[in-house]
């Protein structure tokens, strides 16, 4: 969209000109009706992306608003850049999820690097230093002639960001699936630590105080992503390249040393990123929390290109941007640190009284518009909405393939190879806190100068999602508690980053409805709330959807981080333990896909809430009392999986002669499930603790040797079952 | 004794070697401006592992052109003892310190991960407390850690013994040659070296074979 300036306001707004903007023609009517005269085309704009799905959350809000997010660990829930829980001590730890899945897919090295630059942004807005990174992707078949593209694409980007600007990308998940073919998922976390008592907000208030510009001048890179961000792709799609933001992490690792400096004073009011929407969203939203209105003068605004309309200022989504307001005559001061970093610093307006976003540009008025409704007038819709048909059990099991072909198979398989050709790209140990790196259940990372840890996991089975929506949701929740759990630290909250398919589709709806409910149940039952998130919708390439992929993203803290256990074998002779109930529950596991090669939709493993709770409580309590070498959550792939992956980690082989050696009891995929190591002067009180408790659990064997034996039907040497895990995805990617 | 920290924007280890500085001294090392035009009194500067300028141009090159980089070169050739840690090698060799140049990894990926390092030459101020020989598990973290230099400069390394450490066979991450990990001067008072001995300088994190580079600078100076 290229319109010279004095030309763009004098447009008619047409109704090809409303459509291209993503609005409906009754959205138009209502913005009509909000303005009392027709907006002009830089009005439009504003309006548009303020509208888009991405900024209003039109589709999702009203289910939203049913997720729980409350609890006495909770400073600040969902509504700001990031979420903030009490980890003790004074101590805050801020954290979000994001996608940046269409931009990732259209040019997946900056569109994976800006979605990493996005979120830390998020993150030390809020006044804390970004201390972990992680990322939950999803890419299609392995086999896709685009595949190996995009991994390599994504990974670089997001190593190529998170490396340079010095944040640890300690953990992470990835998946391949078809459904993913055309619109592959790149989902970045990023967790900070701040004081309870230094904690910044949006807010603005203060009629007469400056706004300032910080970071990177703008340029016409980005304009309409939060439009493209919510609309379904089609083949032309990648035209829309220009429309990618180009990151810069060195200057991003500037402005926020710039900013921590500058926030150590009381001299800020309220600071907010120029995230998607750029300066349109940055300052509707801090004016409109503040309750003033803002004028904005966009001569002063740095650019990067000449001859740039208001239009394109407005909506351009530049990197490294940010945007506050100071307490007035503190400007010079601010003004040095950022020129110190060599960064632009710029007052380009203030806040006036009039509830108004009112912005001039070359001695011109180019747009007048209320507040209010640019910021929560959006339409929220409540789309139909169909329930997924409840999946039937799965039945007529025809086990062709030996249990230990079975493993091995698995062991290779695109859903539980060793992710390491990916996390040996990010640098996982900088800041010098990172106790437990990729590969573990939870990642464990220091709060610096102190003996206590942030637990960190993401996780989703987006097949059980897809099966059965409710039951898919409860069990991401539940799975993150538990990976979290397993290191011995107590989970406190989650951040969630919704990724469905077409919300104008009932059945895509469903899915959605489905998922939040079961969610919802679970951080319920769980005490694990929501305070921060993202939705991404319409992830669709000509009609067909992805499966329905709600990541969770947790945090937990470990009070005394040398109590923490890692999920691999240590020593010889240590006694294993299964916690919790074995049904053998096969449907939607990875067994049923890669070893019977059936993908029909049937049941996942039902999870029960209660026995999640109990049984993960009972194992934080046993590795708090010192009684537990190692744990381990069972998930994809099951039992015998689990087993393997715990002889890996430290080339520890087991014997396990009291299990029953089907199919069913090996890979079935039920929860509420994990495997503990326990030495010899442990058992008893191991054994005491959980028949008090009433835990079911099991002795199964013992650690030792160089295989894994289980039972008569499986041995396999230790050096085997790594060559199979670690070189599925270096085999791929060559 | 005192140790400074040179600060360049976009360095991003800084503070994690400080860290470990300021357990080896019993205070905090200084920290020192990129901008100025001279360093604080101290016997040690320590070039820290990031991204200085971004990598833009080339690692290190920017960086060995900013203002405090003459006066850190003016008192290496006084007798100072200076250490380059990843992007601070890379500095080192671009400012001419030490020869030879950090090219991109064989690999052409970034690479993270743990390295059995060979300790070839631990008559230096940094490596005096490992053995000669010793084998010691320290990290990379580099995109450009394949050291490179003609026949005649390596083999000038080999006769004045300016090989500080090696990886070891079959753990080369990056394609250096020689297996060359890390380089001093001849007298050993300049050491530059990929691997990160601040990352592995506690048993928390894993282990400490890292922890007594620090031990020894700081004994020796002190």
């Amino acid at each position: 969209m290229t319109l010279h300036n004095r030309h763009i306001n004098e447009t008619e707004i047409t109704d090809a000109i409303v459509a291209e903007h993503g609005l409906t023609p009754a959205e138009y009517a209502e913005i009509v009706a909000h303005m009392g005269r027709t907006p002009n085309m830089t009005e439009l704009g504003v309006f548009s992306v303020m509208w888009s799905e991405h900024c209003s959350y039109k589709s999702s809000r009203k289910w939203l608003k049913e997720l729980p997010v409350d609890g006495p660990q909770v400073i600040q829930g969902p509504g700001e850049n990031a979420g903030v829980i009490d980890i003790g001590d004074g101590d805050a730890a801020i954290f979000k999820m994001e996608s940046h899945n269409h931009p990732s897919f259209i040019e997946p090295y900056q569109g994976a690097a800006t979605g990493v630059g996005g979120i830390m942004r998020d993150v030390f807005t809020m006044g804390a230093r970004p201390v972990a990174n992680l990322n939950a992707l999803r890419f299609g078949e392995p086999s896709h002639p685009k595949t190996r593209h995009l991994v390599s694409g994504v990974v670089a980007g997001i190593g190529g960001y998170g490396n340079c600007i010095g944040v640890p990308t300690v953990g992470g998940e990835v998946n391949f699936d078809a459904s993913y073919n055309g619109n592959i998922l790149v989902n970045a976390m990023c967790v900070g630590l701040a004081r309870t008592d230094k904690i910044f907000y949006a807010a603005a208030t203060g009629v007469g105080a400056p706004v300032v510009y910080v970071g990177s001048k703008t340029g016409r890179d980005g304009i309409h992503g939060a439009t493209m961000a919510s609309a379904e792709f089609d083949d032309a799609s990648e035209e829309k390249r220009p429309t990618v933001q180009v990151g810069d992490p060195f200057t991003e690792k500037l402005l926020l040393e710039a900013c921590l400096e500058l926030m150590a004073s009381d001299a800020i009011i309220g600071i907010q990123d120029m995230g998607a929407a750029g300066l349109t969203s940055s300052s509707v939203e801090m004016a409109d929390k503040g309750n003033v209105g803002i004028h904005l003068n966009l001569d002063k605004v740095p650019c990067r290109e000449t001859h740039m309309t208001g239009y394109e200022m407005l909506l351009s989504e530049s990197q490294e941007r940010m945007l506050m307001v100071l307490k007035p005559g503190r400007e010079a001061e601010a003004e040095k640190i950022f020129q110190r970093w060599g960064l632009d610093f710029a007052v380009i307006g203030e806040l006036t009284d009039t509830n108004r976003m009112q912005v001039s540009h070359e001695g011109r008025e180019i747009a007048d518009m209320p507040l209010k409704p640019l910021a929560d007038g959006a339409p929220e819709y409540d789309r139909p909405h169909v329930k997924t048909p409840p999946a039937p059990a799965l039945s007529d099991i025809n086990h062709k393939v030996p249990v230990d072909a079975a493993l091995k198979q698995l062991m290779n398989s695109s859903e539980i190879a060793s992710r390491r050709w990916i996390w040996e790209q990010y640098d996982s140990m900088v800041m010098g806190d990172t106790i437990a790196g990729p590969g573990g259940d939870a990642a464990l990372v220091r709060v610096h100068g102190s003996h206590k840890a942030l637990a960190i996991s993401t996780d989703v089975t987006p097949r059980y999602c897809l099966a059965d929506p409710v039951t898919g949701g409860m069990q991401a929740v539940a799975e993150t508690w538990r990976n979290i759990t397993a290191t011995g630290a107590k989970p406190l909250a989650i951040t969630n980053c919704l990724n469905f398919g077409n919300p104008e589709r009932p059945e895509i709806m469903g899915q959605f409805v489905g998922c939040l409910e079961g969610m919802g149940a679970a951080c319920e039952a769980l005490d694990f709330p929501v305070v921060s998130g993202n939705v991404s919708l319409y992830n669709e390439t000509n009609g067909a959807g992805i499966m329905p992929t709600p990541a969770i993203g947790g945090v937990g803290v470990m009070a005394d981080l040398g109590k923490a256990v890692g999920n691999g074998f240590i020593e010889t002779g240590h006694s294993i333990y299964l916690i919790g109930e074995t049904m053998g529950h096969l449907g939607c596991s990875l067994y049923q896909r890669a070893i019977l090669g059936d993908r029909s939709q049937v049941a996942p493993p039902p999870v029960d809430l209660h026995a999640e709770r109990a049984n993960g409580d009972f194992l934080r309590a046993a590795i708090d009392g010192g009684l537990v070498a190692a744990a381990h959550d069972l998930s994809d792939g099951g039992l015998a999986v689990a087993l393997a992956e715990m002889c890996l980690k430290n080339a520890i082989g087991c014997q396990i002669d009291n299990l029953d050696d089907r199919p069913e009891i090996l890979f079935g995929e039920d929860q509420a499930r994990y495997l503990v190591a326990i030495a010899p002067d442990s058992m008893a009180a191991f054994e005491a603790q959980a028949e008090a408790s009433a835990i079911p659990i099991a002795a199964l064997g013992k650690t030792g040797g160089a295989d894994l034996t289980i039972g008569e039907t499986i041995h396999i040497s230790i050096k085997e079952l790594g060559e199979l895990h670690e070189s599925w995805l270096p085999d791929l990617m060559q | 004794m005192q140790a400074a920290v040179i600060v360049f924007p976009g360095s991003n280890c800084d503070r994690d070697v400080a860290v470990c500085l300021e357990a080896a001294l019993g205070h905090a090392p200084l920290m020192a401006w990129h901008g100025d035009a001279s360093l604080p009194d101290c016997d040690l500067i320590v070039l820290p592992g990031g991204f200085s300028y971004g990598d833009y141009l080339r690692c290190g090159s920017m960086a060995a052109n900013s203002p405090i980089m003459r006066d850190v070169v003016a008192q290496a050739q006084n007798g100072a003892r200076v250490l380059g840690i990843c992007n601070g090698f890379q500095v080192l060799t671009e400012c001419g310190l030490l020869p030879g140049v950090l090219m991109q990894n064989k690999g052409l990926n970034f690479v993270c991960r743990n390295t059995h390092l060979i300790i070839e030459r631990n008559d230096t101020p940094f490596t005096h407390h490992y053995a000669q020989g010793e084998e010691i598990i320290i990290p990379v973290a580099h995109n450009e850690g394949n050291y490179f230099a003609d026949d005649d400069t390596l083999k000038k390394l080999q006769d004045e013994n300016c090989i500080a450490m090696t990886y070891a066979p079959d753990d080369n991450p990056n394609g250096a040659c020689l297996d060359i990990a890390g380089i001093c001067s001849p007298d050993g008072h300049v050491l530059g070296m990929m691997p990160h001995p601040e990352r592995r300088a506690e048993a928390a994190l894993g282990g400490d074979d890292g922890k007594r580079m620090f031990t020894a600078i700081v004994e020796t100076l002190s």
